[in-house]
Order: C-alpha cells, then sequence, then structure tokens
C-alpha cells in the first residue's frame, strides 16, 4: 500500500513538473508594452489580468520576477488541484468502500516538507538580489521630493533650482476628451527620461503612500520621516498611479501623474518651472538626501 | 486519533441533568456547552452586521462614480467596521468562542472548562463590545482601515467620538479573548482525562491550544497600542505623534506584532476542523498526526516574528526587509505540510461527500489558492507594487474569507446535528456549499487581477478601467449573500427538524470523544471521566 501511494505521489509530481516546464515558456500573461517612439501611457487597462506595461527597468525586472513566482504559483495550485480530483474519483465510496489504515509515511512527510524549502530557495535568490537593486538609485542625476497631502501631491526639485509646487486632480466635470477619470492632475510631476531619479518622501500630515505601478515604484509618505527610494522611466511617455494609503475622505481622489520627456525637454521644464512656481512655490523644499538638515527642517516644518 | 474505552450510556441521564432555568441557563451561564451556543449565536447576529456592510460595499463598487455612499469617509467607515466586525466578533467568536468552547472539553475528556465563570464574563464582554463597535457607526464611525494607523486616526484627522468607541470596543474584545485564552491553556494543560496525552489530543484541541498561546500574547501587545492610540487622542500624549517625538510608525509596528498572530487565530482552529471532517469523511486516521500537530506549532511560533512584511513600503531598511521577507516565506513549510497531509489523509479512504466534506474539500484548494499567493506577496520586490492594492484584497478574503469561513461552515455541519440534537437538510447543505463556493470565488478571484493592475483597496470610486472586473465581483458577492440566505434557512430547517440525531451520525471515521455522548451532550457531559487508551 505504501509503495502504491508513493509511486502515485511521484508520477503526479513528473506529469506536472513537465507541464509546469512547458507553460513556463509561454509567457501568455505579460502584457505588451507600448511600441518603441511612441508615448506610452501607464495606466490601468480595462479586463486585463496581469500587471501594468513596464515603463522602466525597476518594473522590467519586477515583471521578470513576478513571472518566476506566477508560473511557481500556478503549477503548485495546479498540482494541488489535481491531486484533490484524483483522490475525490479514485477514493469516493462506492470506488474505494474499504478505506486503507495508512496514517504515516516517513519519505513522504520528509520530501513535501524539503521540497517547498527547495522551491522557496529558488524564489528567494533573485528576490533578496531584486530588494537591494530596487532599494537605492545609483548615480541618480535628478532627485524629486515627494510630499503626500491631504489631499493632494507637493512635489519639489531641489537640484533645479529649489522650486516646489502642488499636483492637483482634475474633478471629473473639467476633464478634457481623452482625459483619464479620477487619474488626471493639472501638474503632473515631470522627469527626464533614461535618468535615475531619487525620489525622498516626506509627509506632513497624515500617511499617504506615493505609488505608480508602471514604474515600478511605491512608498510610503510618512510625518516625521524621510525615506528614499528611485525609479527610472526608459521611455517617453505618462504614468499613472494613485495614493495607496488611506488617508482621509478623498483618499480615492489623488492621483499621481509622472510625465517622462527628452533630457532636453526636462531642462526647457524645469527653466519654465522655476518661473511659473517662484510665486506659489513659498513653501521651502524639503532639503536633499544626505544633507543633515533634512530632518529639521521637515520636523519644524510639521509644527507648524 | 484518540479512542474512548468505553462508550458514554446515556443511563442515569434523568436524574443526574439539573439544567437551570431559561435566565440562569443563558443569562448567568457557566456551562461551556451553553456559552459554546451563545457564542455561535452571537457570531451570526454579528455576521448580519458584516454581511451586510460588504453588500454595501460591493453595491459602492459594482460601477464607477459614487453610487450610495455619501463621501469617502463614510465608504472609510464602512471599510473598518467590515474588517473589524468580521475579525473580532465574527470570525473568532464562531471559531474560538463558539467551536472551542463546546468542544475542547469534550474532546479532552473534562466535565466543563477551568474557569466557568471567567468563560461568562468572556463572552458577556463581548456584547459590550459589539455594541460599541456598531454604536460608533451612528456618530460619525472610524474611517480609518482596521489597521488604525496614526495620524489618521488621531483626533485632528477623525474627530468625535466614534474612534474612540471603536478602539474601546477592541479593548473589551481583546480582554475577552485574553481571559478566554488563558481559560482554554489551563483547561487544556490541567483537564485531559486519564490517557489524554498531549500526543493523543484531537487536532482540534491543539489548534485551540495554538490559538490560545498566540492570543495571551500577542492581544495586550494591541491592547497597548490602542491604549496609547486612546490617550494620544484624547489626553494630549504623543507617542505616536512625531511633533511630540512620538513616531506613526512605531504603532504599526504593535499593530501587526499582534496582527500578523491574529491571522493565524483565525485560521489555526479552522485548521482543526478540517483535519476532523476529512479523516471522517475518509473513514481514515489522520495522515502524519505529529507533523500536522507540530506544524501548527510551528506556524504559530514563527507567526510571531513575520510582522513587519505588512510593513515593506513604511521605510524599514532593506536589511529588515530581507529578514521578514525570508522569515515570512518559511511559513509556507509548515502550511505545506498541512496541505498535504489533509491530501494523505484522503488518500487511499473511502470518502462520502456529506456537507462538511465538500466544504472541507473546497478550504483545502482556496486556502492553496490563498495561500501561494501570500508567498508572492512575502516577497517585499513584488510587493512594492502589491502592497495595498486589491492582490491583499483578494489575498486575505481567499485564507479567510474562504478559508476561515468555510472551516466555520464545515464545523456549522459537522457538529450541528450534535449540538442540537437535530440534523441539518443534507440537500440544502449542498445547495449551500455550491451557492457559496461559486459566489465567493467569482468575488475575490477577479481581484487578483485588479489588484495586478494597481488598483488601490479602500476606494469608493476607481478609475473606469477597473469597471469590469468590479462588476464581476459584485455580481459574486451577491451570489454569496444569497448563500448566507440560504444557510439561514438551513438553519431554521434544522432547528424545527423533528428527526433526532443519533449520537454518531457519521459512522466509523467519527473517533472523537463528542461522538460518545448523545446528541445533543447531556448538561453536564461525563458523570464519570472516560479512560483514553
Amino acid at each position: 500500500m505504501r509503495r502504491s501511494i508513493v509511486s502515485r505521489f511521484a508520477g503526479l509530481f513528473a506529469t506536472f513538473g513537465v507541464a509546469g516546464m512547458s507553460l513556463h515558456g509561454a509567457s501568455a500573461l505579460a502584457q505588451e508594452a507600448g511600441a518603441a517612439g511612441q508615448p506610452m501611457v501607464g495606466a490601468p487597462h480595462a479586463w486585463a489580468l496581469g500587471l501594468q506595461p513596464a515603463g522602466g527597468v525597476v518594473k522590467e525586472a519586477i515583471h521578470d520576477f513576478n513571472q518566476l513566482v506566477l508560473w511557481i504559483i500556478i503549477v503548485i495550485t495546479a498540482f494541488v488541484g489535481a491531486l484533490l480530483a484524483w483522490v475525490i474519483w479514485r477514493y469516493r465510496a462506492e470506488k474505494n468502500p474499504v478505506p486503507s489504515r495508512t496514517s504515516h509515511h516517513t519519505l513522504l512527510e520528509v520530501a513535501w516538507t524539503v521540497l517547498p524549502v527547495l522551491i522557496l530557495v529558488v524564489i528567494a535568490i533573485p528576490s533578496f538580489r531584486l530588494i537591494y537593486w530596487e532599494d537605492r538609485a545609483v548615480d541618480a542625476e535628478v532627485t524629486v521630493n515627494v510630499t503626500g497631502r491631504q489631499w493632494y501631491w507637493h512635489y519639489a526639485y531641489p537640484d533645479q533650482g529649489n522650486f516646489a509646487f502642488d499636483s492637483y486632480p482634475i474633478q471629473e466635470a473639467d476633464l478634457k476628451p481623452g482625459q483619464l477619470r479620477n487619474l488626471t492632475v493639472d501638474e503632473p510631476l515631470v522627469i527626464p527620461v533614461d535618468t535615475n531619479i531619487r525620489v525622498i518622501t516626506t509627509g506632513q500630515d497624515v500617511i499617504h503612500s506615493f505609488f505608480v505601478p508602471s514604474l515600478g515604484v511605491q512608498k510610503y509618505t510618512i510625518p516625521g520621516r524621510t525615506m528614499e527610494t528611485w525609479m527610472r522611466a526608459d521611455r517617453v511617455g505618462t504614468f499613472y498611479g494613485q495614493c495607496n494609503q488611506i488617508c482621509g475622505t478623498n483618499h480615492w481622489f489623488m492621483p499621481i501623474v509622472v510625465r517622462a520627456v527628452p533630457k532636453a525637454e526636462f531642462e526647457a521644464w524645469t527653466a519654465a518651472a522655476k518661473q511659473r512656481f517662484a510665486q506659489v512655490g513659498g513653501a521651502p523644499a524639503v532639503a536633499t538626501a544626505g544633507k543633515a538638515e533634512a530632518d529639521t527642517t521637515q520636523l519644524a516644518d510639521l509644527r507648524r | 486519533m484518540a479512542t474512548a474505552s468505553h462508550t458514554h450510556d446515556e443511563h442515569g441521564h434523568g436524574h443526574h441533568d439539573h439544567t437551570p432555568g431559561f435566565v440562569a441557563r443563558w443569562f448567568f451561564s457557566t456551562n461551556h456547552k451553553d456559552i459554546g451556543v451563545l457564542y455561535l449565536i452571537f457570531a451570526v447576529v454579528a455576521a448580519f452586521v458584516g454581511v451586510g456592510l460588504s453588500l454595501l460595499m460591493r453595491i459602492e463598487l459594482q460601477s464607477p462614480g459614487m453610487q450610495i455612499f455619501a463621501d469617502g469617509q463614510a465608504w472609510n467607515v464602512a471599510v473598518t467596521a467590515h474588517g473589524v466586525v468580521m475579525v473580532f466578533y465574527v470570525i473568532m467568536p464562531a471559531l474560538i468562542g463558539g467551536f472551542g468552547n463546546y468542544f475542547v472539553p469534550i474532546m479532552i475528556g473534562a466535565p466543563d472548562m477551568a474557569f466557568p465563570r471567567l468563560n461568562n464574563i468572556s463572552f458577556w464582554l463581548l456584547v459590550p463590545a459589539l455594541m460599541l463597535a456598531v454604536g460608533s457607526l451612528f456618530v460619525g464611525g472610524a474611517g480609518t482601515g482596521w489597521t488604525l494607523y496614526p495620524p489618521l486616526s488621531n483626533a485632528t484627522y477623525q474627530s468625535g467620538i466614534g474612534p474612540d468607541m471603536a478602539l474601546f470596543s477592541l479593548h473589551l474584545a481583546g480582554a475577552s479573548s485574553i481571559l478566554g485564552a488563558a481559560n482554554f491553556i489551563t483547561t487544556i494543560f490541567n483537564m485531559r482525562a486519564p490517557g489524554m496525552t498531549l500526543h493523543k489530543m484531537p487536532l482540534f484541541v491543539w489548534g485551540m491550544l495554538v490559538t490560545a498561546f498566540l492570543l495571551l500574547l500577542s492581544v495586550p501587545v494591541l491592547g497597548g497600542a490602542i491604549t496609547m492610540l486612546i490617550t494620544d487622542r484624547n489626553f494630549g500624549t504623543a507617542f505616536f505623534d512625531p511633533a511630540g517625538g512620538g513616531d506613526p510608525v512605531l504603532f504599526q509596528h504593535l499593530f501587526w506584532f499582534f496582527g500578523h498572530p491574529e491571522v493565524y487565530i483565525m485560521i489555526l482552529p479552522g485548521f482543526g476542523i478540517i483535519s476532523h471532517v476529512l479523516s471522517t469523511f475518509s473513514r481514515k486516521p489522520i495522515f502524519g498526526y505529529l507533523g500536522m500537530a507540530y506544524a501548527m506549532v510551528a506556524i504559530g511560533v514563527v507567526g510571531f516574528v513575520v510582522w513587519a512584511h505588512h510593513m515593506f513600503t513604511s521605510g524599514i531598511s532593506v536589511d529588515t526587509r530581507a529578514y521578514f521577507m525570508a522569515a515570512t516565506m518559511v511559513i509556507a513549510v509548515p502550511t505545506g505540510i498541512k496541505i498535504f497531509s489533509w491530501i494523505a489523509t484522503m488518500w487511499g479512504g473511502s470518502i462520502s461527500f456529506k456537507t462538511p466534506m465538500l466544504f472541507a474539500i473546497g478550504f483545502i484548494f482556496l486556502f492553496t489558492v490563498g495561500g501561494v499567493t501570500g508567498v508572492k506577496l512575502a516577497n517585499a520586490s513584488v510587493d512594492v507594487i502589491l502592497h495595498n492594492t486589491y492582490y491583499v484584497v483578494a489575498h486575505f478574503h481567499y485564507v479567510l474569507s474562504l478559508g476561515a469561513v468555510f472551516s466555520i461552515y464545515a464545523g456549522f455541519y459537522y457538529w450541528i446535528g450534535k449540538m442540537s440534537g437535530k440534523q441539518y437538510p443534507e440537500f440544502w447543505g449542498q445547495v449551500h456549499f455550491w451557492m457559496t463556493f461559486v459566489g465567493v470565488n467569482l468575488t475575490f478571484f477577479p481581484m487578483h487581477f485588479l489588484g495586478a493592475q494597481g488598483m488601490p483597496r479602500r476606494y469608493p470610486d476607481y478609475p473606469d478601467a477597473f469597471a469590469g472586473w468590479n462588476m464581476v465581483a459584485s455580481i459574486g458577492a451577491y451570489i454569496s449573500v444569497a448563500s448566507f440566505v440560504v444557510f439561514l434557512y438551513v438553519c431554521y430547517r434544522t432547528f424545527t427538524s423533528k428527526e433526532q440525531a443519533a449520537a454518531n451520525p457519521w459512522g466509523e471515521g467519527a473517533t472523537t470523544l463528542e461522538w460518545q455522548v448523545s446528541s445533543p451532550p447531556p448538561f453536564h457531559t461525563f458523570d464519570e471521566l472516560p479512560r483514553i487508551r
């Protein structure tokens, strides 16, 4: 009896192993990114099943890792489902009136302890590499300070003349044709393409979360803290996100728009923006990362 | 699984059974079975609130734009109340208070719980707790999410008495849980019948033992955190306010130090129930009993050191993220042991597909789905784009709504004949199963797609691209609510049935002690202690 149980389990393992490998080749669930040359739109799509298309290397790396884990968990789920289906069919009372009394099988128990450990190691190794890479920008050329406020975003560019501005959502009634409801803002965050962008987040009132799915970036903005992450757009385009931490009555209506433009255009934009936001940007921009006064400025600001 | 050496006979049940009058029995009860029944009734009453709120939420989300909620704050209040009510007033009372109280003493051959009066106060603390939680809805409520993160939960951003009522509600529920946990631990360690060694204890009792330890060690941390929140709100302290030297992230650590064990608190008793049901209806002993028991212990222990995986985007350092990611993935190993041992329990069995078994098999598959998405979320590297999205909502509803709730239903159908003396109608039980199965999967599976596309949770209105799958989820929710109505009809049919349930309606597969006594069991279950071989 014992031997037959082992062989059946082993047979099913083999079957699904092969099925799993053939599935792995066809990455059917990956969404195709926008064609090169065309400005890309990083936004959710109706009836989509997978992740939003990647607008940069960080998100591409997340896609690769996500594919690996996704196929592993699909195979595991299918394997468990198939075992259950087999057991239900084969050992139903009508077909198998006399139950076995098997209640132990050391080899089997060791196997289903060790195999999951090995699968987890396969997942963990690339995952560790990815989180360390995602953590800090290497040679960031541009730093943006992001502050979440009830209920709009405040962006500052400390190294481009230290100007700052607010980014408010556009009400449904004021949308122009083609603009996305609940996703469009008056002043997008503009970044140069093909450039590592250091993102410094700080909070002012409650916790918000700066979240742009297509760039693979998310960080809370927490009062009293200054936190760092980074992003990079490798395609010119517009990348939409939304506040992703409950922050009060308009939590659902504080979208994020990141517009990635060619570097020359970015220079022109900063030059113009310095003038344009000279008056309105009265609020001091939070200091650059690494500067000692960053935290004190922030706390002074908080005491209002 | 232990077997009693002699069948408890029903002689003398007439003159030993002094059942007290109605008021003394139900309002001043010290009897574990009656208190268990009170807990179950309580859970069903609270479920009306919890299910009602989820129905309102799915009506709101059925199509883009604001439908029935006045504003985001009203929505946030509903979201919060749904979470709090379902966690603290439906799942925990049903699994721990209800089935735990009723069956732990019987299964270990004890006459009652160790502290019957403590048991009574544990239950009655929950009643004002639920009243405070529901009452807070009428005075503004708490629009913070069940996680209660400050500063949003501070007086500046959530004024009024609503949030304070919700916090006091949690305090009472927490006190109830701590007292109950102390009672369970004492009972299980000290009141086992002769021969009932720890390694012969039924797995449901093992599950309850681990759960009780988790409660005892984690709920006081929640109590501390919400006490500090209450004083921040009302007495000018600044534990979580950076302007006064406090730290909002400290609250997140304290909350999740409780919150993560809490999710195992909600599922471990269910693990026990599923083991019993599978063994009974496969007519086979549990496969790998010791592995099953110690897998639960391992889940309980490791469950205490993984909390910050809820905080991967809260600014904890990358090394901290790496640790919590690794520790979290380790939990997949004991969980895998349980899943495969359950399947091996069925392997070679002679399986009959009664309603409890359908729910148990459904549980295994759906819990696997919820479990593997948990492995994905455990990876901080990909959690960056899944944190706080509907992917998380899908994940925890698969392990709770489809895991814990399926185990509650499995336990209900398995034991209702034992508890009430009346058997449920099999046909309607199966209708209930299939409606629930279709409904909840239709509700929650599409949420994986919404989350992968980046739909944030706690949104009453969303970009139009999310409309399609939200419509599907809402249709699923309506089917699920209809299945709850079918469940109420099953209850009605059961309790009005004229048919007396047998002591053991399930046959030779049902080996635990509760099947050795009559249905319902006598008021004092054992006149003399059973001996366990």
